[in-house]
């Protein structure tokens, strides 16, 4: 009995501790003055105004959305072609070229952006919006690659022979037996790359100009310079969006199949 | 025996320190059903792949009808495979799953819905084409597989253990109209299985398979009643051996004294030491005849149309009797059995 409670009471401890930031920031954003406190002292929409009108977070919006899409389009072939060599290929170097291929993941985001920053200043290439685009591109890929990777792991083989033996060459059993199979796993890598690129903020920081930056960057200038609740009405913008992305993708097809929560292969 | 329509010549196949396959030559012969037999990793499916495309000899040559096709890509070779695991199209429907070999080759619309109609009243599954394959039971999927590798009239089709993943019951009746429907198609067929029934009852000939070495290839009464080696004859029913010694050309004197008449197909000379295999089913019971001896019941199982009894003989040595219906014998029992004299099988 005394277990029960403890384990309900940590349990809402825990989602207290997780959702708390975000109730602060939401609460916060309705705040009528011009300081960024709580609890707040009455109910607003100026700062939503604020936000909204800015015209550096529009250009930065606009940048966001440009690179996320282009990262994740980029990306989801590349990678998807990486984990079919990963999986099903005995290639040399297994081991090495799936370190290389995930390192993403480890590289500190500050040593990951000094690194694209000193390539780009040697290249000219600093204040192109590219250099955001394949520098994203680098660091969705191992999202993209372990969510395809489980969906190849999971393909029988024999499904691809199968389709040999009846005629098909090898580019129509991919295309009409290979990849209609991965599909819950394209769809994931490419939901984990939108997600993680349109977050993405270290990397970004080094090489985002005024003109190319990004809405995280953009966001991070902003409380470096000003401490009033704009910050916050933007921030609760951007929840919602993402929760709404998230939400409409959960419709659209069922995300903890997709995301293998509750699998045990 | 007709025209070879698949023939292997000096296939060898391996996989990092592992052969697979050991310079196999196997010829199949127009509308004759030959089985692969053998235990898990002999080859038998090795040996299927290299003949469908999916694998690659190291050494040696694949011909289908005549011309070489060592270097051709499976798509190209025009065979039906079914596989262990059916591999049905999990995302299209059983219509489109059948129909998926036609569209491939370009057959016209009104032909392809024809002939997949024709397909599906083949394997005797009308009705289903419109459901999604995991809605039907195995036996059913097996039947669409079965239907998807016949609809492109292949020159060979290739089955891969095809019922093992059924069960027992279902296993019986597929294994027939498996039979039924391979001599009403008349097409020339490789059947791949671990299962000596199977091999036994359903083929022409069976190729025995042991180490990427094919042992034996006769029809089922040569391999069972005439095994060519010691592991076909292991592999292949139950079966008991006992040794002994030659006396002369048809007296055996075993271990334990006893003197056995005995009719080789060669007369072993005198002296030399032999393994003599009995298969549990000419162990007799009770009779007399040339060589009666006594041996001691060890244990009885009764296992419905039949019982097995394990015995002793008098130097010691174990042989395997199989009795029809049930008998009355329990441990220690001393019985009298018969051996007749073509009863023995040479496998020292």
């Amino acid at each position: 009995m005394i277990g029960v409670l403890l384990a309900r009471l940590s349990v809402i401890a825990l989602l207290a501790f997780m959702t708390l930031p975000t109730v602060v920031v939401i609460v916060a954003s309705f705040n009528p003055t011009a300081i960024l406190s709580f609890p707040p002292e009455g109910l607003s929409l100026r700062w939503y105004v604020n936000a909204l009108t800015y015209p550096q977070f529009q250009r930065a919006a606009v940048n966001s959305v440009l690179v996320t899409v282009a990262s994740a389009v980029i990306a989801l072939p590349f990678g998807t072609a990486a984990a079919l060599a990963l999986v099903r290929h005995p290639l040399r170097g297994r081991a090495l070229w799936s370190a290389l291929l995930l390192s993403p993941l480890v590289i500190p985001g500050v040593a990951a952006g000094l690194g694209f920053l000193i390539v780009a200043a040697k290249l000219g290439l600093l204040t192109s919006r590219w250099v955001l685009i394949v520098a994203h591109v680098a660091l969705v890929l191992p999202f993209v690659i372990r969510s395809v990777a489980v969906s190849v792991a999971n393909l029988d083989p024999a499904l691809e022979r199968a389709a040999a033996s009846l005629g098909a060459r090898p580019w129509r059993v991919f295309a009409r037996v290979t990849l209609p199979l991965l599909r819950p796993g394209l769809f994931a890598g490419f939901l984990f790359a939108l997600i993680v690129s349109v977050n993405e903020f270290v990397v970004s920081l080094f090489i985002s100009t005024r003109v190319t930056e990004i809405l995280p960057v953009a966001m991070f200038t902003y409380v470096v310079n000003y401490t009033d609740p704009t910050m916050a009405a933007l921030s609760t913008l951007f929840i919602a969006a993402t929760f709404i992305a998230v939400y409409a993708a959960d419709r659209f097809v069922n995300l903890s199949r997709v995301f293998q929560i509750g699998e045990h292969r | 025996m007709g025209r070879g329509v698949v023939e292997l010549s000096g296939v060898s196949k391996r996989y990092g320190a592992v052969t697979a396959l050991d310079a196999v030559d196997l010829t199949v012969y127009e509308g004759e059903l030959l089985s692969l037999l053998g235990p898990s990793g002999c080859g038998k499916t090795t040996t299927l792949n290299v003949i469908a495309g999916f694998a690659a000899p190291d050494t040696g040559r694949v011909v289908i009808d005549g011309s070489d096709v060592t270097g051709e890509p499976a798509w190209r070779r025009g065979l039906g495979v079914v596989f262990q695991s059916y591999a049905l199209f999990p995302h299209m429907s059983v219509a489109d799953n059948v129909a998926f070999g036609l569209r491939e080759r370009g057959v016209g619309k009104a032909e392809v819905a024809e002939r997949v109609r024709e397909a599906l009243a083949l394997v005797r599954l009308p009705g289903v084409a419109g459901q999604r394959p995991d809605q039907l039971s195995g036996g059913m999927q097996q039947r669409v597989a079965l239907a998807r590798a016949l609809v492109i009239r292949p020159r060979v089709l290739l089955l891969d253990e095809p019922l093992a993943a059924l069960d027992r019951k279902l296993r019986e009746g597929m294994r027939a109209e498996l039979r039924d429907i391979q001599r009403s198609v008349g097409i020339t067929t490789v059947f791949v299985t671990h299962d000596q029934h199977e091999a036994l009852g359903l083929s022409g000939r069976v190729a025995v398979m042991n180490a990427g070495r094919i042992e034996q290839l006769g029809s089922p009464r040569d391999v069972y009643e005439r095994p060519a080696t010691p592991f076909v004859a292991d592999f292949i029913g139950a079966s008991s051996v006992i040794e002994g010694r030659a006396v002369d050309g048809e007296t055996v004197e075993l271990a334990g004294g006893a003197r056995l008449r005995v009719a080789l197909p060669q007369a072993p000379a005198p002296g030399r030491a032999l393994r003599l295999l009995v298969r549990p089913e000419r162990v007799e019971l009770g009779t007399t005849g040339p060589n009666t001896l006594s041996a001691r019941v060890v244990g009885a199982m009764y296992l419905g149309d039949h019982t097995e009894v394990r015995l002793e003989l008098a130097g010691g040595q174990r042989l395997l009797a199989t009795v029809r219906g049930n008998v009355a014998l329990s441990a220690d029992d001393v019985v009298t059995i018969h051996l007749a004299p073509d009863a023995f099988l040479d496998v020292s």
